[in-house]
This record gives C-alpha cells, structure tokens and sequence, in this order.
C-alpha cells in the first residue's frame, strides 16, 4: 500500500479497528468488507460477533484481532445480545453509573447467521426497536462449516449439500430478500453494500450507525474458497455482481427507496458466472433463464425507488 | 420497616427484584412462570423500579438479551419454565462460561411430550450440567430470601456465575403466603451494587467469548469447575450473613427429626413441607422416620448429605421427574453416586412421583417409606419405583 498517502489519507482514516493479524482465507472478500465497516466505526464501538468466519478468523483464545470491545457467545443470537448490550447502556447511563455519552453496538454476522438460523432473534430485536446496527456479511452459503447452501445462496449455485448433477441444477431455490424483510420491519435504515465500492460502504456504515433506532447493510462478501474462483477476483467479481445486476447497491431511509449506482445498461450474467466454479455446470439456457430474472428484479427495484420518492415528497 | 403479608410467591420475587434494584429484566412469557415477569413489567411501568424490561421474542433470546446486558455490565434477572428452559439451553451453558452473573427463577413444570402446563422438576433436570449454582426453594419466603443472595453469591468477584432459583410451578409459584418482604434500606445495605469488572467498555476494550483450541479448553472449563466448587464458601458466607442480618438461617441441606431415625426421606422443593407432616404422623405412630431436604442442588453437597444420612439404614429418594432408560431418578443417581465409595452408607430406594402436576399427600410419602422399607427389608430393590402409576 505504497501509494496510501497519495491517494487516500485525507479521505480514509488509518486506523485499524480490525487489526491486520487474522487467519481469513487469502483473498476473502469478507474481511476486506467487515475491515471497511471497521473503519467507519466511531471508537465508542461495541462489536458482537455472531459465529461463523468473522469470528474465527479474528479470535482465538488468548489472540483477538479487535481493538474495540468485542464479543462472541452464539451462531443465532448476535441480534438479541446487542439488544441486551444497548438495554444495559441505556439504564446504566440513565442511573448515573457510567458516563453519558453515546456508544454504539454493531452486531455482525454471516448470512447463514442472519438470513437462516438468526432470522428470528434479528426481527424480534427489530421489532422492539433497539438502537442498533446489524451487518450481514453475506458470502451466499456456509462456508465456515464448508460450503454448504443457505437461503442467500443464489438459484443454481453448487454447493456442498446443493451440489450440481444429473439430477440437480445446485441450488434450487431463488436467493431470500432479506433487505425486504428488513425493510417491512419499518426501520429508520436498512442498506446494501459491497467493499468493491469502499467509500460507499463506510459512507452507510456511517450513516447507520448514527441513526436514532435499528438499522441494517447488507453486504456483498465475494468468498473464493467456497465460490472456486482464483484469489484475486474478490474486487472485480463484486463489481461485476453490481454491474450485472446480481446486487444492486441501494438504501432505503425511512422506507424510501434509492439506487446508489444505477446501471443504464447491465452487463451479461456469464462476465459474473464464468469465473466461478460454482456455476461452471449451468449451461446457456440456464444461464438465461436466471438473468432474465435478475433483470426483472431489477426493474422493480427501480420501480420501488420511483413509487416510494413519492413518500419523501409528500 | 419489613412487613408481614399476604402475597403470590410469583409476585414476592418480583417485588424483591425491585428491591435489589435489578437493572434489565429480558423474558418471554410461559405458565406457570409468567406472574413474576407481569408484575416486574408493572413494576417498571409504575416507576417503582427503574429497570429496561426487554419483552424478547422467544426465550432463547430471553438469555441472549441477559448475555449481553450482564456483559454490560448491568445487574440482570430472567424468569422461565419447562419448554422455554429448553429452548434456552444452549444459552445456558454460555453464561457460565462466559462467568457472566445472571440470575434466574425456574418455576419448574413438565417437558413435553404430551403438552403439561404442570409442575415437576423435568425441565430442571436436564441443566444439571449447565455450570449454574442452583438451589430449590420449599415455600414463598425462600423464594424472596434466596433471591436476594442469589444477586450477591452470583456476583462476587471470586464467583461470577449464574444462578438459578427452582420454585415449583403452580404448587409454590401460584401460592399465596405470608411472607416477609424485607424494606428497601435493609436490602440496599445487604446487597452491595454490581461493578462488574470486565464489562464492555469503549474506555477499556474486552474481547468476550472468542473459541478455544484443544489446547486450552480443558483449563477454560476446569477454571469454570473450580470456580463454581469454591462458590460454596461464598454461598455459605452470604447464607450466614443473611442470617445475622434477617433472622433467618439457610444451609445446604436440611434435615427434619433425622437424630435416631432408621428411615430418611429425601426430597427437594416445595413438598418437603408435606413430607414433614408425614414424618410428624409417622412419629406419632413410633416409627423411627426423618427428612432430609436439599436446597443446594449445584455445587452439589457431598459432605452436606453424607453427614445427613450416614446414621440412618434407609434412604427413600423422591424425584420429581423420569431419568428416561436411565438408572434411577436424577437425584437418587446422584447421591447413590456420592455415597457410592462410603464404607457406611444406607441402602437406598428411588422413587419416581408427582410427575406432570400430581399431588402428592401426606399418605402418599407414608406409603413411599411402606414401599421403601419393605423393598429393602425383602432385598428387592428394583432401580427405581414409579409411584402410583395405573395401567
């Protein structure tokens, strides 16, 4: 990073809140996302983990790479300890036995810990409105555990327990929209990100984090390891996953849709798909099949930035 | 000024947790434990104690919530029973381990299958491995007095682990006794405030709970074995104390007319009272009979129960609940397995009863010791008698 200083201190800070010292994957995706996030923490940062690659890769007893507090105790409860956390600030703050001044509670975790087995603890703290941010890394599958499928993962990807034969396409099922769910909640925030556009992504961690009440990012988590893709595509498949459609970058405040990078013309699926051993066995028909889908979501997602605009004008 | 009154013991504990000013309360409703948390909510809705009361949305976050909140270093308290015990299990074993000191009340009830709202110790049975200090109350007032040493036991620095506090469901929890509930000022002064040390803290960063290789999980654990074995001098302390202070003396193990008696029953929680007056109408009739109670279940009390039942010939085990293929009930397994390498020791009998809300009567506990003695006496001792079974 020998260009840093030329091109970078004045707008990204140089501290580390996830210390370089990890044991993530060589090129991982979601590592370099969870130490943008890291970046856009404010020092008065409680961090839980849930389990899964970010926790193992940062800690092992008596090592931890996190420079703020930090904490891990399960798979699918990291939604509802941060809602204990931020209930014990409240009171204790409140009876003048710590300082009054604002701290926030991050909760992260993988998709299989927030889409799948944490759904439940995640909605319920939602739902009650705790001031907090839950980060979804998501890599589209367990790949902790060794790649096997989730709800996130996308229709026709190979996996461990969704594996491609004669009989199987992969995955059979069409990715969950989780944003959506996340969005019904009501919340003040909820964002999608991805660290091939860094800026954006600490921009919304910023803004999540000082939003008064729940607020949710998603984010796009290329894993080489559990996708088979060579170690340096992590950068340009996220990109090719927003420009083809695969994930759109937006957010919505206040239930207000808007598309932070809206592409006039979305590339071919097979420029995302090709390099990626989990899908190397979908043939064209399939391919096609699945992209036009993609498209027509992505159509309506432009048609909800249009129809719920009408909410911020009113 | 305490005072003398009529109340629900579901309503005295929820009274005592806002006389120990607990800071966050995280619970999920479930029979027959949800008295105590309606009336902290109304407590807390009224102004009466200023506490964040966190309706969860299941009680494996109920637990989650109480991870987070004694991590921050608030004083915490929960409430369960049956089914939500379950469904929090695993969580259970993390607030140990993590020495994080919650405390909570189990009204113990039935586990499903088949669906019973009803109180036995089943659920409680299944935590015995858990790494919580656990003790079973016999009426209202134990219930108020254990809860406010719970808070003190649980959160002494030398200990820093979870408490739970058995009621049995509907037969303890629902009752309305008179009870002493202690004033304000005297609990303040009791129970000192909660600095919990290692709470997380932007000033001073802590990492909580990361994973342990094979290379030092064993010491993680045993450093958690050793710290809930020598809670017990801490539990003793806080018991002694109460009793200087309030009047009334708690020990790990009670025992009823046992000097000169050739046959014990055991039993734990709230029919110990009914075995009493058994005992007492046993006695009337000359028959050398006697109680011993357990009140301290974890750390459980070797040196307590041997010294209780070394005298006597026969040993009759009430459990409350089925160890399922297993070789008796869960509380005689364990002391048969305490008296096991004693040179002197009774022989014992297990009974297995009360099992989903049954009663069980003064002539029942007399017929136990009937069943008991005459096993013994005919060198048929089965691993366990179900009693009162039809069919």
């Amino acid at each position: 990073m020998e260009d840093y200083n030329i091109f970078a201190s004045r707008v990204v800070t140089k501290n580390e809140p996830l210390a370089p010292g990890h044991r993530a994957c060589i090129g991982c995706g979601e590592v370099l996302a969870m130490r943008l996030a890291a970046k856009a923490f404010n020092k008065n940062t409680i961090v839980v983990n849930a389990t899964g690659c970010m926790e193992i890769i940062a800690s092992q007893v008596p090592y931890n790479s996190w420079r703020l507090p930090w904490i891990h105790t399960l798979f699918e409860n990291a939604a509802a300890v941060a809602s204990g956390i931020e209930s014990a600030i409240k009171v204790l703050s409140r009876k003048n036995r710590i300082p009054e001044e604002e701290i926030h509670v991050v909760a992260l975790g993988g998709d299989g810990a927030t889409v799948d087995i944490g759904i439940q603890a995640l909605s319920g703290a939602f739902e009650r409105g705790h001031n907090i941010t839950y980060i979804c890394f998501d890599n589209e599958a367990y790949m902790n555990t060794g790649i096997q499928r989730s709800s996130a993962t996308p229709f026709g990807a190979s996996t461990t327990t969704s594996p491609a034969g004669k009989k199987s396409i992969g995955q059979s099922t069409w990715k969950k929209d989780t944003p959506s769910i996340m969005v019904a909640h009501n919340i003040p925030y909820v964002a999608t990100a991805c660290p091939s556009y860094p800026f954006d992504l600490m921009e919304k961690i910023e803004k999540a984090l000082s939003t008064n009440g729940p607020s949710y990012i998603h984010i796009f988590s290329v894993c080489p390891t559990g996708w088979r893709t060579k170690s340096d595509l992590a950068i340009r498949l996220g990109r090719l996953a927003v420009e083809t459609g695969v994930f759109p970058l937006y957010e919505v405040e206040n239930g207000v849709y808007k598309m932070n990078k809206i592409e006039t013309e979305l590339k071919p699926l097979s420029l995302y798909t090709k390099p990626q051993g989990r899908f190397k066995h979908l043939n064209d028909d399939q391919l096609s099949a699945i992209e036009a889908r993609i498209h027509s979501e992505y159509e309506a997602l432009k048609e909800k930035c249009e129809l719920t605009q009408v909410r911020e004008d009113m | 000024m305490s005072k003398r009154i009529g109340i629900e013991t579901s309503l005295a504990i929820a009274e005592t947790v806002k006389l120990v000013n607990v800071d966050v309360v995280a619970a999920y409703p479930i029979t027959p434990q949800t008295h105590i948390v309606e009336h902290i909510a109304d407590l807390c809705a009224n102004g009466e104690l200023d506490a964040e009361y966190i309706p969860v949305e299941s009680e494996h976050s109920a637990m989650s919530a109480c991870l987070g909140s004694s991590a921050g270093g608030a004083r915490t308290f929960t409430a369960t029973a049956s089914q939500g015990l379950e469904l929090m299990h695993e969580v259970l074993y993390v607030a140990s381990g993590m020495r994080l000191p919650i405390v909570m009340a189990v009204a113990n009830r039935a586990v499903s299958a088949p669906l019973s709202i009803w109180g036995d110790h089943s659920d409680v049975m299944s935590c015995r491995d858990t790494g919580w200090i656990q003790v079973f109350v016999e009426n209202g007032q134990e219930a108020v007095d254990m809860t406010i040493c719970s808070f003190i036991i649980a959160e002494d620095p030398s200990v820093l682990l979870p408490f739970m506090i058995n009621l049995d469901g509907f037969h303890l929890s629902h009752v309305i006794e008179p009870i002493i509930l202690p004033d304000q000022d005297e609990v303040k002064a009791f129970v000192p405030d909660f600095n919990y040390k290692y709470r997380l803290d932007p000033h001073n960063p802590v990492a909580m709970g990361d994973f342990a290789t094979p290379a030092i999980f064993t010491e993680a654990k045993w450093a958690n074995e050793v710290a809930l074995t020598n809670s017990r001098a801490v539990i003793n302390d806080v018991w002694d104390r109460f009793y200087k202070t309030f009047g009334r003396k708690y020990q790990a193990v009670e025992t009823y007319k046992t000097e000169d008696a050739e046959t014990l029953l055991m039993t734990m929680g709230s029919f110990s009272e009914t075995a009493m007056t058994a005992i007492d109408a046993m006695r009337e009739q000359g028959r050398k009979v006697g109680l011993v109670r357990i009140r301290l279940w974890r750390p459980f009390p070797f040196d307590d129960i041997y010294e209780a039942v070394k005298e006597c010939k026969n040993l009759i085990i009430l459990d409350r609940a089925l160890s399922a293929g297993g070789p008796a009930g869960p509380v005689a397994s364990e002391v048969k397995a305490a008296l096991y390498n004693k040179s002197v020791k009774p022989a014992i009998v297990s009974i297995v009863g009360g099992l989903g809300g049954r009663d069980i009567h003064v002539s029942d506990f007399i017929n136990m010791v009937d069943i008991g003695e005459k096993a013994i006496k005919n060198n048929d001792i089965k691993p366990f008698e179900i009693y009162g079974v039809r069919g």
